[in-house]
Protein backbone atom coordinates (compact mmCIF):
# COMPACT_ATOMS: atom_id res chain seq x y z
CA UNK A 1 0.00 0.00 0.00
CA UNK A 2 2.87 2.24 0.47
CA UNK A 3 3.12 2.33 -3.12
CA UNK A 4 -0.09 3.70 -3.40
CA UNK A 5 0.36 6.34 -1.00
CA UNK A 6 2.95 7.78 -2.64
CA UNK A 7 1.03 7.99 -6.09
CA UNK A 8 -2.33 8.60 -5.38
CA UNK A 9 -2.96 9.90 -9.08
CA UNK A 10 -2.16 5.87 -9.72
CA UNK A 11 -4.96 4.52 -7.84
CA UNK A 12 -7.78 5.13 -10.04
CA UNK A 13 -5.79 3.67 -12.69
CA UNK A 14 -4.86 0.38 -10.36
CA UNK A 15 -8.33 0.22 -9.62
CA UNK A 16 -9.46 0.02 -13.25
CA UNK A 17 -6.94 -1.83 -14.73
CA UNK A 18 -8.33 -5.31 -14.27
CA UNK A 19 -11.75 -4.76 -15.41
CA UNK A 20 -11.15 -2.15 -17.88
CA UNK A 21 -8.62 -4.34 -19.71
CA UNK A 22 -10.95 -7.28 -19.93
CA UNK A 23 -13.30 -5.48 -21.23
CA UNK A 24 -10.93 -4.23 -23.66
CA UNK A 25 -9.65 -7.23 -24.79
CA UNK A 26 -13.17 -9.15 -25.01
CA UNK A 27 -15.56 -6.08 -25.43
CA UNK A 28 -14.03 -3.70 -27.74
CA UNK A 29 -10.97 -5.82 -29.45
CA UNK A 30 -13.85 -8.62 -30.84
CA UNK A 31 -15.86 -5.47 -32.13
CA UNK A 32 -13.19 -4.81 -34.46
CA UNK A 33 -12.57 -8.36 -35.14
CA UNK A 34 -16.50 -8.33 -36.06
CA UNK A 35 -15.86 -5.41 -38.26
CA UNK A 36 -13.20 -7.14 -39.81
CA UNK A 37 -14.63 -10.12 -40.64
CA UNK A 38 -17.90 -8.25 -42.25
CA UNK A 39 -15.44 -7.32 -45.16
CA UNK A 40 -14.46 -10.08 -46.12
CA UNK A 41 -15.13 -12.85 -49.11
CA UNK A 42 -14.54 -16.14 -49.68
CA UNK A 43 -16.51 -19.32 -47.83
CA UNK A 44 -15.84 -21.42 -44.75
CA UNK A 45 -14.25 -24.40 -47.23
CA UNK A 46 -11.85 -21.96 -49.53
CA UNK A 47 -11.51 -19.69 -46.68
CA UNK A 48 -12.06 -16.08 -45.92
CA UNK A 49 -10.09 -12.92 -47.16
CA UNK A 50 -10.56 -9.58 -46.45
CA UNK A 51 -10.69 -6.82 -49.43
CA UNK A 52 -13.06 -4.57 -48.22
CA UNK A 53 -16.12 -6.23 -48.98
CA UNK A 54 -18.54 -3.64 -48.80
CA UNK A 55 -20.81 -5.57 -51.16
CA UNK A 56 -21.62 -7.50 -47.44
CA UNK A 57 -23.52 -5.22 -46.65
CA UNK A 58 -25.11 -4.34 -49.74
CA UNK A 59 -26.66 -7.80 -49.78
CA UNK A 60 -27.25 -8.80 -46.40
CA UNK A 61 -29.81 -5.08 -46.66
CA UNK A 62 -31.18 -6.17 -49.52
CA UNK A 63 -31.83 -10.02 -48.69
CA UNK A 64 -33.24 -9.58 -45.60
CA UNK A 65 -34.30 -6.45 -45.13
CA UNK A 66 -37.73 -8.26 -44.19
CA UNK A 67 -36.10 -9.75 -40.94
CA UNK A 68 -35.10 -6.59 -40.58
CA UNK A 69 -38.15 -4.62 -40.44
CA UNK A 70 -39.84 -7.41 -38.64
CA UNK A 71 -36.80 -7.39 -35.62
CA UNK A 72 -38.06 -3.91 -35.24
CA UNK A 73 -41.82 -3.94 -35.31
CA UNK A 74 -41.98 -6.79 -33.16
CA UNK A 75 -39.52 -5.25 -31.09
CA UNK A 76 -41.55 -2.13 -31.00
CA UNK A 77 -45.11 -3.33 -30.44
CA UNK A 78 -43.61 -5.62 -27.82
CA UNK A 79 -41.86 -2.64 -26.13
CA UNK A 80 -45.54 -0.44 -26.16
CA UNK A 81 -47.15 -3.65 -25.05
CA UNK A 82 -45.03 -3.93 -22.25
CA UNK A 83 -45.67 -0.62 -21.18
CA UNK A 84 -49.15 -0.41 -21.36
CA UNK A 85 -49.36 -3.66 -19.57
CA UNK A 86 -46.95 -2.46 -16.62
CA UNK A 87 -47.56 0.83 -15.59
CA UNK A 88 -51.10 0.14 -14.53
CA UNK A 89 -49.72 -2.73 -12.04
CA UNK A 90 -46.76 -0.67 -11.09
CA UNK A 91 -48.89 2.58 -10.59
CA UNK A 92 -50.83 0.23 -8.08
CA UNK A 93 -47.77 -1.24 -6.42
CA UNK A 94 -46.36 2.44 -5.99
CA UNK A 95 -49.08 4.05 -4.79
CA UNK A 96 -51.75 1.37 -3.53
CA UNK A 97 -50.11 -1.48 -2.45
CA UNK A 98 -48.71 -0.41 0.95
CA UNK A 99 -46.76 -2.74 3.25
CA UNK A 100 -47.02 -5.35 1.01
CA UNK A 101 -44.99 -3.43 -1.83
CA UNK A 102 -41.70 -5.52 -1.76
CA UNK A 103 -43.62 -8.69 -2.43
CA UNK A 104 -45.16 -7.96 -5.52
CA UNK A 105 -41.76 -6.44 -6.84
CA UNK A 106 -40.41 -10.25 -6.24
CA UNK A 107 -43.35 -11.40 -8.19
CA UNK A 108 -42.38 -8.82 -10.79
CA UNK A 109 -38.91 -10.19 -10.93
CA UNK A 110 -40.24 -13.84 -10.27
CA UNK A 111 -40.51 -14.86 -14.71
CA UNK A 112 -36.67 -13.71 -14.75
CA UNK A 113 -35.88 -16.44 -12.54
CA UNK A 114 -37.07 -19.04 -14.74
CA UNK A 115 -34.80 -20.40 -17.30
CA UNK A 116 -35.08 -18.18 -20.05
CA UNK A 117 -35.78 -20.71 -22.61
CA UNK A 118 -38.08 -23.23 -20.07
CA UNK A 119 -40.61 -20.17 -19.62
CA UNK A 120 -40.56 -19.57 -23.13
CA UNK A 121 -41.74 -23.17 -23.66
CA UNK A 122 -43.60 -22.98 -21.27
CA UNK A 123 -46.01 -20.67 -23.64
CA UNK A 124 -45.94 -23.78 -26.44
CA UNK A 125 -48.04 -25.48 -23.20
CA UNK A 126 -50.44 -22.65 -23.09
CA UNK A 127 -50.93 -21.21 -26.36
CA UNK A 128 -50.92 -25.19 -27.81
CA UNK A 129 -53.88 -25.59 -30.41
CA UNK A 130 -55.40 -28.45 -27.85
CA UNK A 131 -55.26 -25.87 -24.75
CA UNK A 132 -57.42 -23.91 -23.55
CA UNK A 133 -56.38 -20.45 -24.44
CA UNK A 134 -56.84 -21.78 -28.05
CA UNK A 135 -59.98 -23.42 -27.18
CA UNK A 136 -61.65 -20.47 -25.67
CA UNK A 137 -60.49 -17.97 -28.15
CA UNK A 138 -61.85 -20.66 -31.08
CA UNK A 139 -65.46 -20.51 -28.84
CA UNK A 140 -65.84 -16.86 -29.01
CA UNK A 141 -65.40 -17.08 -32.51
CA UNK A 142 -61.78 -14.50 -32.19
CA UNK A 143 -60.21 -17.39 -34.20
CA UNK A 144 -61.45 -19.68 -36.48
CA UNK A 145 -62.16 -23.76 -35.95
CA UNK A 146 -58.86 -24.30 -37.04
CA UNK A 147 -57.24 -21.06 -36.10
CA UNK A 148 -53.97 -21.17 -33.82
CA UNK A 149 -51.90 -19.00 -32.03
CA UNK A 150 -48.46 -21.11 -32.25
CA UNK A 151 -46.58 -20.34 -35.43
CA UNK A 152 -47.97 -16.81 -35.12
CA UNK A 153 -46.69 -13.52 -35.14
CA UNK A 154 -48.88 -12.97 -31.90
CA UNK A 155 -47.72 -15.89 -30.30
CA UNK A 156 -43.83 -14.38 -30.86
CA UNK A 157 -44.46 -10.61 -30.05
CA UNK A 158 -46.40 -12.06 -26.86
CA UNK A 159 -43.28 -14.14 -26.34
CA UNK A 160 -41.01 -11.23 -26.52
CA UNK A 161 -43.10 -8.89 -24.53
CA UNK A 162 -43.52 -11.54 -21.54
CA UNK A 163 -39.96 -12.27 -21.33
CA UNK A 164 -38.64 -8.80 -21.45
CA UNK A 165 -41.76 -7.11 -19.48
CA UNK A 166 -40.12 -7.04 -15.96
CA UNK A 167 -37.23 -4.27 -17.90
CA UNK A 168 -39.77 -2.29 -18.39
CA UNK A 169 -41.85 -2.46 -15.07
CA UNK A 170 -38.71 -2.47 -12.86
CA UNK A 171 -37.21 1.49 -13.95
CA UNK A 172 -41.02 2.49 -13.91
CA UNK A 173 -41.70 1.33 -10.33
CA UNK A 174 -38.28 3.57 -9.58
CA UNK A 175 -39.59 6.28 -11.01
CA UNK A 176 -42.89 6.75 -9.83
CA UNK A 177 -41.80 5.58 -6.36
CA UNK A 178 -39.81 8.08 -6.37
CA UNK A 179 -42.86 10.67 -6.61
CA UNK A 180 -43.38 13.20 -3.59
CA UNK A 181 -46.55 12.26 -2.39
CA UNK A 182 -46.62 16.06 -1.87
CA UNK A 183 -46.55 16.98 -5.50
CA UNK A 184 -49.96 15.25 -6.26
CA UNK A 185 -51.09 17.16 -2.80
CA UNK A 186 -50.56 20.24 -4.18
CA UNK A 187 -52.13 19.50 -7.27
CA UNK A 188 -55.44 18.34 -5.79
CA UNK A 189 -55.13 21.63 -3.86
CA UNK A 190 -55.11 24.04 -6.60
CA UNK A 191 -58.15 22.05 -7.48
CA UNK A 192 -56.51 19.60 -10.06
CA UNK A 193 -58.91 16.45 -11.44
CA UNK A 194 -57.19 13.30 -10.57
CA UNK A 195 -57.36 12.82 -14.06
CA UNK A 196 -55.41 16.20 -14.65
CA UNK A 197 -53.26 15.72 -11.65
CA UNK A 198 -52.51 12.48 -13.32
CA UNK A 199 -51.64 13.86 -16.46
CA UNK A 200 -49.79 16.78 -15.28
CA UNK A 201 -47.98 15.44 -12.35
CA UNK A 202 -47.13 12.05 -12.22
CA UNK A 203 -46.80 11.42 -15.71
CA UNK A 204 -44.08 13.59 -16.79
CA UNK A 205 -42.14 12.54 -13.17
CA UNK A 206 -42.24 8.97 -14.43
CA UNK A 207 -41.43 9.64 -17.95
CA UNK A 208 -37.33 8.67 -16.85
CA UNK A 209 -38.85 5.25 -16.00
CA UNK A 210 -40.43 5.24 -19.24
CA UNK A 211 -37.01 5.82 -21.10
CA UNK A 212 -35.26 3.55 -19.25
CA UNK A 213 -37.94 0.92 -19.35
CA UNK A 214 -37.97 1.66 -23.65
CA UNK A 215 -34.55 0.90 -23.44
CA UNK A 216 -34.05 -1.73 -21.34
CA UNK A 217 -36.98 -3.61 -23.01
CA UNK A 218 -36.77 -2.79 -26.81
CA UNK A 219 -32.27 -3.28 -27.16
CA UNK A 220 -32.61 -6.87 -26.12
CA UNK A 221 -35.72 -7.84 -28.21
CA UNK A 222 -34.73 -6.17 -31.64
CA UNK A 223 -31.46 -8.97 -31.32
CA UNK A 224 -33.85 -11.77 -29.66
CA UNK A 225 -34.47 -14.93 -31.81
CA UNK A 226 -35.56 -17.26 -28.85
CA UNK A 227 -39.21 -16.24 -29.17
CA UNK A 228 -39.41 -16.51 -33.41
CA UNK A 229 -37.43 -19.79 -33.10
CA UNK A 230 -39.56 -21.43 -30.36
CA UNK A 231 -42.48 -20.03 -30.73
CA UNK A 232 -43.08 -18.95 -34.45
CA UNK A 233 -41.88 -20.40 -38.01
CA UNK A 234 -39.74 -19.18 -40.11
CA UNK A 235 -42.37 -16.49 -41.84
CA UNK A 236 -41.96 -14.90 -38.19
CA UNK A 237 -37.90 -15.17 -37.83
CA UNK A 238 -36.34 -11.83 -36.70
CA UNK A 239 -32.60 -11.02 -37.73
CA UNK A 240 -31.25 -12.20 -34.88
CA UNK A 241 -32.70 -15.81 -36.83
CA UNK A 242 -30.27 -15.12 -39.41
CA UNK A 243 -27.26 -13.93 -37.79
CA UNK A 244 -27.26 -17.10 -35.57
CA UNK A 245 -28.07 -19.49 -38.29
CA UNK A 246 -25.24 -18.40 -40.43
CA UNK A 247 -22.73 -17.86 -37.63
CA UNK A 248 -23.67 -21.17 -35.98
CA UNK A 249 -25.29 -23.08 -39.61
CA UNK A 250 -24.16 -22.05 -42.21
CA UNK A 251 -20.55 -20.47 -41.30
CA UNK A 252 -21.12 -17.48 -43.67
CA UNK A 253 -19.27 -15.67 -41.18
CA UNK A 254 -18.45 -12.18 -43.50
CA UNK A 255 -22.37 -12.14 -44.17
CA UNK A 256 -23.10 -12.86 -40.26
CA UNK A 257 -20.71 -10.23 -38.93
CA UNK A 258 -22.44 -7.26 -41.92
CA UNK A 259 -26.00 -8.51 -40.46
CA UNK A 260 -24.80 -8.00 -36.96
CA UNK A 261 -23.21 -4.45 -37.32
CA UNK A 262 -26.01 -3.67 -39.44
CA UNK A 263 -28.33 -4.20 -36.44
CA UNK A 264 -26.21 -2.83 -34.01
CA UNK A 265 -26.19 0.86 -36.19
CA UNK A 266 -29.80 0.65 -36.65
CA UNK A 267 -29.97 0.18 -32.57
CA UNK A 268 -28.16 3.18 -32.20
CA UNK A 269 -30.09 5.21 -34.98
CA UNK A 270 -33.35 4.09 -33.40
CA UNK A 271 -31.80 5.36 -29.90
CA UNK A 272 -30.56 8.64 -31.14
CA UNK A 273 -34.05 9.13 -32.49
CA UNK A 274 -35.60 8.67 -29.79
CA UNK A 275 -33.45 10.42 -27.35
CA UNK A 276 -34.86 13.00 -29.66
CA UNK A 277 -38.12 13.04 -29.26
CA UNK A 278 -37.78 12.82 -25.45
CA UNK A 279 -34.36 15.07 -25.01
CA UNK A 280 -31.22 13.76 -24.73
CA UNK A 281 -31.25 15.18 -20.77
CA UNK A 282 -33.28 12.23 -19.56
CA UNK A 283 -31.21 9.80 -22.05
CA UNK A 284 -28.05 10.23 -19.83
CA UNK A 285 -29.42 11.83 -16.94
CA UNK B 1 -69.95 3.09 -9.94
CA UNK B 2 -68.07 4.13 -7.60
CA UNK B 3 -67.76 0.68 -6.57
CA UNK B 4 -66.06 -0.45 -9.92
CA UNK B 5 -63.87 2.52 -9.84
CA UNK B 6 -62.28 1.62 -7.05
CA UNK B 7 -61.70 -2.11 -8.23
CA UNK B 8 -60.70 -1.17 -11.01
CA UNK B 9 -57.10 -0.79 -10.40
CA UNK B 10 -56.44 -3.45 -7.67
CA UNK B 11 -58.88 -6.17 -10.48
CA UNK B 12 -56.47 -5.34 -12.96
CA UNK B 13 -53.26 -5.68 -11.04
CA UNK B 14 -54.86 -8.99 -9.75
CA UNK B 15 -54.94 -10.04 -13.87
CA UNK B 16 -51.25 -8.72 -14.95
CA UNK B 17 -49.71 -10.79 -12.02
CA UNK B 18 -51.78 -13.92 -13.26
CA UNK B 19 -50.42 -13.10 -16.45
CA UNK B 20 -46.72 -12.95 -15.08
CA UNK B 21 -47.14 -16.28 -13.20
CA UNK B 22 -49.12 -18.35 -15.13
CA UNK B 23 -46.04 -19.78 -17.30
CA UNK B 24 -43.85 -20.43 -14.16
CA UNK B 25 -47.06 -22.08 -12.77
CA UNK B 26 -46.97 -24.55 -15.60
CA UNK B 27 -43.59 -25.13 -15.68
CA UNK B 28 -44.22 -26.20 -11.85
CA UNK B 29 -46.73 -28.40 -12.84
CA UNK B 30 -45.57 -29.77 -16.03
CA UNK B 31 -42.50 -30.52 -13.76
CA UNK B 32 -44.98 -33.14 -11.86
CA UNK B 33 -46.29 -34.42 -15.22
CA UNK B 34 -46.18 -38.11 -16.38
CA UNK B 35 -45.89 -38.14 -20.15
CA UNK B 36 -46.83 -41.24 -22.13
CA UNK B 37 -44.96 -40.53 -24.98
CA UNK B 38 -41.95 -37.98 -25.59
CA UNK B 39 -43.72 -34.90 -26.15
CA UNK B 40 -44.52 -33.15 -22.22
CA UNK B 41 -47.13 -30.72 -23.68
CA UNK B 42 -50.58 -32.27 -22.00
CA UNK B 43 -51.09 -32.99 -18.97
CA UNK B 44 -51.45 -37.03 -18.50
CA UNK B 45 -51.10 -37.25 -14.81
CA UNK B 46 -49.37 -36.67 -11.18
CA UNK B 47 -45.88 -38.10 -10.40
CA UNK B 48 -42.97 -37.47 -8.62
CA UNK B 49 -40.94 -39.83 -11.17
CA UNK B 50 -39.48 -36.47 -12.27
CA UNK B 51 -37.91 -34.96 -9.34
CA UNK B 52 -36.20 -37.85 -7.61
CA UNK B 53 -34.62 -39.05 -11.06
CA UNK B 54 -34.13 -35.44 -12.17
CA UNK B 55 -30.54 -36.82 -14.04
CA UNK B 56 -32.27 -39.53 -16.30
CA UNK B 57 -31.69 -37.72 -19.23
CA UNK B 58 -28.57 -38.36 -20.23
CA UNK B 59 -26.25 -35.20 -20.28
CA UNK B 60 -28.84 -33.14 -18.07
CA UNK B 61 -26.85 -33.61 -14.75
CA UNK B 62 -22.90 -32.61 -15.80
CA UNK B 63 -25.09 -29.60 -18.58
CA UNK B 64 -26.22 -28.59 -14.61
CA UNK B 65 -23.28 -28.79 -13.05
CA UNK B 66 -21.38 -27.37 -15.50
CA UNK B 67 -23.86 -24.19 -15.36
CA UNK B 68 -22.96 -23.64 -11.43
CA UNK B 69 -18.99 -24.13 -11.93
CA UNK B 70 -19.67 -21.42 -14.84
CA UNK B 71 -21.73 -19.35 -12.20
CA UNK B 72 -19.79 -19.33 -9.54
CA UNK B 73 -16.21 -18.42 -11.42
CA UNK B 74 -17.27 -16.24 -13.39
CA UNK B 75 -19.35 -14.29 -10.80
CA UNK B 76 -16.79 -14.12 -8.15
CA UNK B 77 -14.00 -13.34 -11.19
CA UNK B 78 -16.46 -10.56 -12.33
CA UNK B 79 -17.23 -9.06 -8.95
CA UNK B 80 -13.85 -8.42 -8.13
CA UNK B 81 -13.48 -6.82 -11.35
CA UNK B 82 -16.36 -4.23 -11.38
CA UNK B 83 -16.26 -3.55 -7.19
CA UNK B 84 -12.47 -1.95 -8.44
CA UNK B 85 -14.05 -0.12 -11.26
CA UNK B 86 -16.81 1.21 -8.94
CA UNK B 87 -15.20 2.36 -6.68
CA UNK B 88 -12.30 4.32 -9.28
CA UNK B 89 -15.24 5.59 -10.76
CA UNK B 90 -17.09 6.76 -7.94
CA UNK B 91 -14.19 7.90 -5.19
CA UNK B 92 -11.66 9.34 -7.82
CA UNK B 93 -11.84 12.09 -10.06
CA UNK B 94 -9.28 11.20 -13.13
CA UNK B 95 -8.82 11.52 -17.08
CA UNK B 96 -10.45 9.54 -18.93
CA UNK B 97 -13.75 9.15 -15.82
CA UNK B 98 -15.86 9.31 -18.89
CA UNK B 99 -15.03 7.12 -21.05
CA UNK B 100 -14.88 4.34 -18.71
CA UNK B 101 -18.40 4.84 -17.44
CA UNK B 102 -19.29 4.98 -21.19
CA UNK B 103 -17.15 1.29 -21.48
CA UNK B 104 -19.32 -0.18 -18.52
CA UNK B 105 -22.41 1.24 -19.88
CA UNK B 106 -21.89 -0.22 -23.46
CA UNK B 107 -22.01 -3.54 -23.18
CA UNK B 108 -25.50 -3.80 -21.26
CA UNK B 109 -26.59 -1.66 -24.08
CA UNK B 110 -25.44 -3.97 -26.71
CA UNK B 111 -27.81 -6.45 -28.08
CA UNK B 112 -26.50 -10.30 -27.01
CA UNK B 113 -26.27 -11.96 -30.00
CA UNK B 114 -23.45 -8.63 -31.25
CA UNK B 115 -21.80 -9.74 -27.97
CA UNK B 116 -21.83 -13.37 -28.76
CA UNK B 117 -20.99 -13.12 -32.16
CA UNK B 118 -18.19 -10.71 -32.27
CA UNK B 119 -16.50 -12.84 -29.29
CA UNK B 120 -16.61 -15.90 -31.58
CA UNK B 121 -14.71 -14.03 -34.61
CA UNK B 122 -12.29 -13.12 -32.07
CA UNK B 123 -11.88 -16.54 -31.08
CA UNK B 124 -11.90 -17.76 -34.36
CA UNK B 125 -9.99 -15.39 -35.68
CA UNK B 126 -6.88 -15.78 -32.96
CA UNK B 127 -7.87 -20.11 -33.09
CA UNK B 128 -8.92 -20.06 -29.67
CA UNK B 129 -10.51 -23.51 -29.05
CA UNK B 130 -13.85 -22.87 -27.38
CA UNK B 131 -15.21 -24.53 -24.71
CA UNK B 132 -15.54 -23.69 -20.78
CA UNK B 133 -12.42 -21.19 -20.83
CA UNK B 134 -14.40 -18.65 -23.46
CA UNK B 135 -17.47 -19.48 -21.71
CA UNK B 136 -16.03 -18.09 -18.51
CA UNK B 137 -14.28 -15.15 -20.41
CA UNK B 138 -17.68 -14.10 -22.22
CA UNK B 139 -19.12 -14.36 -18.66
CA UNK B 140 -17.08 -12.39 -16.78
CA UNK B 141 -17.55 -9.72 -19.31
CA UNK B 142 -21.30 -9.19 -19.80
CA UNK B 143 -21.65 -9.25 -15.58
CA UNK B 144 -18.81 -6.75 -14.91
CA UNK B 145 -21.18 -3.77 -15.77
CA UNK B 146 -24.28 -4.97 -14.19
CA UNK B 147 -21.87 -5.55 -10.76
CA UNK B 148 -20.35 -1.96 -11.39
CA UNK B 149 -23.89 -0.51 -12.17
CA UNK B 150 -25.24 -2.45 -8.58
CA UNK B 151 -22.13 -1.26 -6.26
CA UNK B 152 -22.08 2.24 -7.86
CA UNK B 153 -25.64 2.73 -6.72
CA UNK B 154 -24.71 2.01 -3.17
CA UNK B 155 -21.45 4.07 -3.10
CA UNK B 156 -23.13 6.87 -4.17
CA UNK B 157 -24.93 7.23 -0.83
CA UNK B 158 -22.38 6.65 1.16
CA UNK B 159 -21.55 8.32 4.17
CA UNK B 160 -17.94 9.18 3.79
CA UNK B 161 -17.98 10.64 7.31
CA UNK B 162 -18.20 7.32 8.54
CA UNK B 163 -13.94 6.69 7.18
CA UNK B 164 -13.45 10.00 7.90
CA UNK B 165 -14.05 9.16 11.50
CA UNK B 166 -11.74 5.71 11.66
CA UNK B 167 -8.90 7.97 10.19
CA UNK B 168 -9.69 10.52 12.81
CA UNK B 169 -9.21 7.72 15.35
CA UNK B 170 -5.26 6.66 13.58
CA UNK B 171 -6.71 4.22 11.27
CA UNK B 172 -4.62 3.94 7.77
CA UNK B 173 -6.12 3.73 4.70
CA UNK B 174 -5.89 0.19 4.28
CA UNK B 175 -7.26 -0.44 7.86
CA UNK B 176 -10.24 1.66 7.42
CA UNK B 177 -11.32 -0.28 4.02
CA UNK B 178 -11.37 -3.29 5.24
CA UNK B 179 -12.93 -2.35 8.30
CA UNK B 180 -15.27 0.47 7.06
CA UNK B 181 -15.79 0.59 3.59
CA UNK B 182 -15.87 -3.13 2.80
CA UNK B 183 -18.32 -4.18 5.58
CA UNK B 184 -20.96 -1.09 4.32
CA UNK B 185 -20.69 -1.89 0.98
CA UNK B 186 -21.11 -6.02 1.58
CA UNK B 187 -24.62 -5.85 1.38
CA UNK B 188 -24.38 -4.15 -2.41
CA UNK B 189 -21.49 -6.50 -3.14
CA UNK B 190 -23.97 -9.72 -2.78
CA UNK B 191 -26.38 -7.99 -4.26
CA UNK B 192 -24.19 -7.50 -7.43
CA UNK B 193 -22.70 -11.27 -7.36
CA UNK B 194 -26.61 -12.65 -6.65
CA UNK B 195 -27.38 -11.00 -9.99
CA UNK B 196 -24.23 -12.03 -11.59
CA UNK B 197 -24.78 -15.63 -10.26
CA UNK B 198 -28.51 -15.06 -12.02
CA UNK B 199 -27.79 -13.88 -15.14
CA UNK B 200 -25.04 -16.42 -15.75
CA UNK B 201 -26.68 -19.35 -15.37
CA UNK B 202 -29.64 -17.99 -17.35
CA UNK B 203 -27.45 -16.76 -20.07
CA UNK B 204 -28.25 -18.50 -23.71
CA UNK B 205 -27.65 -16.36 -26.08
CA UNK B 206 -24.00 -15.51 -25.77
CA UNK B 207 -23.31 -18.70 -24.13
CA UNK B 208 -24.25 -20.43 -27.43
CA UNK B 209 -22.06 -18.70 -29.41
CA UNK B 210 -18.75 -19.57 -27.26
CA UNK B 211 -19.62 -22.50 -25.90
CA UNK B 212 -17.96 -25.08 -28.40
CA UNK B 213 -19.06 -28.59 -27.31
CA UNK B 214 -19.36 -27.60 -23.92
CA UNK B 215 -22.96 -27.72 -22.91
CA UNK B 216 -24.49 -25.70 -20.20
CA UNK B 217 -28.18 -25.89 -18.43
CA UNK B 218 -29.57 -23.34 -21.37
CA UNK B 219 -27.67 -25.65 -23.94
CA UNK B 220 -29.39 -28.83 -23.10
CA UNK B 221 -32.56 -27.32 -23.09
CA UNK B 222 -32.39 -26.03 -26.71
CA UNK B 223 -31.16 -28.92 -27.93
CA UNK B 224 -33.52 -30.49 -25.78
CA UNK B 225 -36.14 -28.25 -27.68
CA UNK B 226 -35.13 -29.37 -31.19
CA UNK B 227 -36.74 -32.71 -30.12
CA UNK B 228 -38.69 -33.00 -27.35
CA UNK B 229 -38.04 -31.53 -24.15
CA UNK B 230 -38.14 -34.49 -21.06
CA UNK B 231 -39.95 -33.10 -17.98
CA UNK B 232 -36.77 -33.34 -16.06
CA UNK B 233 -35.74 -29.58 -17.96
CA UNK B 234 -38.79 -28.73 -16.46
CA UNK B 235 -37.77 -29.76 -12.96
CA UNK B 236 -34.56 -28.05 -12.49
CA UNK B 237 -36.16 -24.93 -13.66
CA UNK B 238 -38.25 -25.22 -10.70
CA UNK B 239 -35.35 -26.04 -8.79
CA UNK B 240 -33.29 -22.60 -10.33
CA UNK B 241 -36.54 -20.73 -9.66
CA UNK B 242 -37.33 -22.25 -5.97
CA UNK B 243 -33.69 -21.38 -4.86
CA UNK B 244 -33.68 -18.18 -6.89
CA UNK B 245 -36.80 -16.71 -4.98
CA UNK B 246 -35.76 -18.06 -1.54
CA UNK B 247 -32.30 -16.35 -1.72
CA UNK B 248 -34.05 -13.15 -2.91
CA UNK B 249 -36.59 -13.01 0.21
CA UNK B 250 -33.26 -13.79 2.50
CA UNK B 251 -31.84 -10.79 1.34
CA UNK B 252 -34.59 -8.49 1.60
CA UNK B 253 -35.49 -9.73 5.15
CA UNK B 254 -31.64 -9.37 5.59
CA UNK B 255 -31.91 -6.01 4.20
CA UNK B 256 -35.00 -4.91 6.30
CA UNK B 257 -33.28 -6.18 9.70
CA UNK B 258 -30.28 -3.67 8.87
CA UNK B 259 -32.39 -1.49 8.60
CA UNK B 260 -34.04 -1.95 12.20
CA UNK B 261 -30.87 -1.95 13.66
CA UNK B 262 -30.29 1.60 11.20
CA UNK B 263 -26.92 0.41 10.15
CA UNK B 264 -28.20 0.61 6.39
CA UNK B 265 -30.20 3.22 4.67
CA UNK B 266 -31.29 1.22 1.86
CA UNK B 267 -34.15 1.36 -0.08
CA UNK B 268 -35.79 -1.78 -0.37
CA UNK B 269 -35.48 -1.78 -3.85
CA UNK B 270 -31.74 -2.10 -3.84
CA UNK B 271 -32.09 -5.42 -2.37
CA UNK B 272 -33.71 -6.77 -5.48
CA UNK B 273 -31.06 -7.80 -7.76
CA UNK B 274 -32.06 -6.59 -10.96
CA UNK B 275 -30.59 -4.20 -13.19
CA UNK B 276 -33.43 -0.27 -13.05
CA UNK B 277 -31.13 2.67 -13.19
CA UNK B 278 -29.05 1.39 -16.09
CA UNK B 279 -29.58 4.09 -18.68
CA UNK B 280 -29.57 7.13 -16.08
CA UNK B 281 -26.55 5.87 -14.31
CA UNK B 282 -24.53 4.86 -17.69
CA UNK B 283 -23.23 7.55 -19.94
CA UNK B 284 -23.52 10.11 -17.13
Amino acid sequence: MGFIHRHRSLTPYLLLLPGIAWLALFFLAPLGFLGYQSLESGTFDTGFTFEWAFSNYWNAISDYHEQFVRSFVYAGVATVLALLVSYPLVYWIAFRAGRWKNVFLILIVAPLFVTYLVRTLAWLNILADEGPVVGFLRDIHVLGADGRLLATSVAVVGGITYNFLPFMALPLYVSLEQIDARLLEAAEDLYASKREAFLRVTLPLSAPGIVAGTLLTFIPAAGDFINAQLLGTPRQYMVGNVIQSKFLEVLDYPSAAALSFILMALIVAALLVYAKAVGTERLTG
Amino acid sequence: MRWVKRHLLPAYAFLAFCYLLLPIGVVILFSFNAPSGRYNYVWEGFTLDNWIHWDAPPGIRSAVVKSLEIGVVSTLAATVLGTLIALAIVRHRFRGRGATNMLVFLPMSTPEIVLGASLLTLFLNRQIVTGFGTIFIAHVMFIVSYVVVTVKARLIDFDRHLEEAAMDLGANEWVTFQKVTLPLLAPAILSAALLGFALSIDDFVITYFVAGSTQTFPLFVWGAARVAVPPQVNVVASAIFLVAVAVMIGNVLWGLRNRRRGTVEEPIAQAIPVPRQLPQQGAA
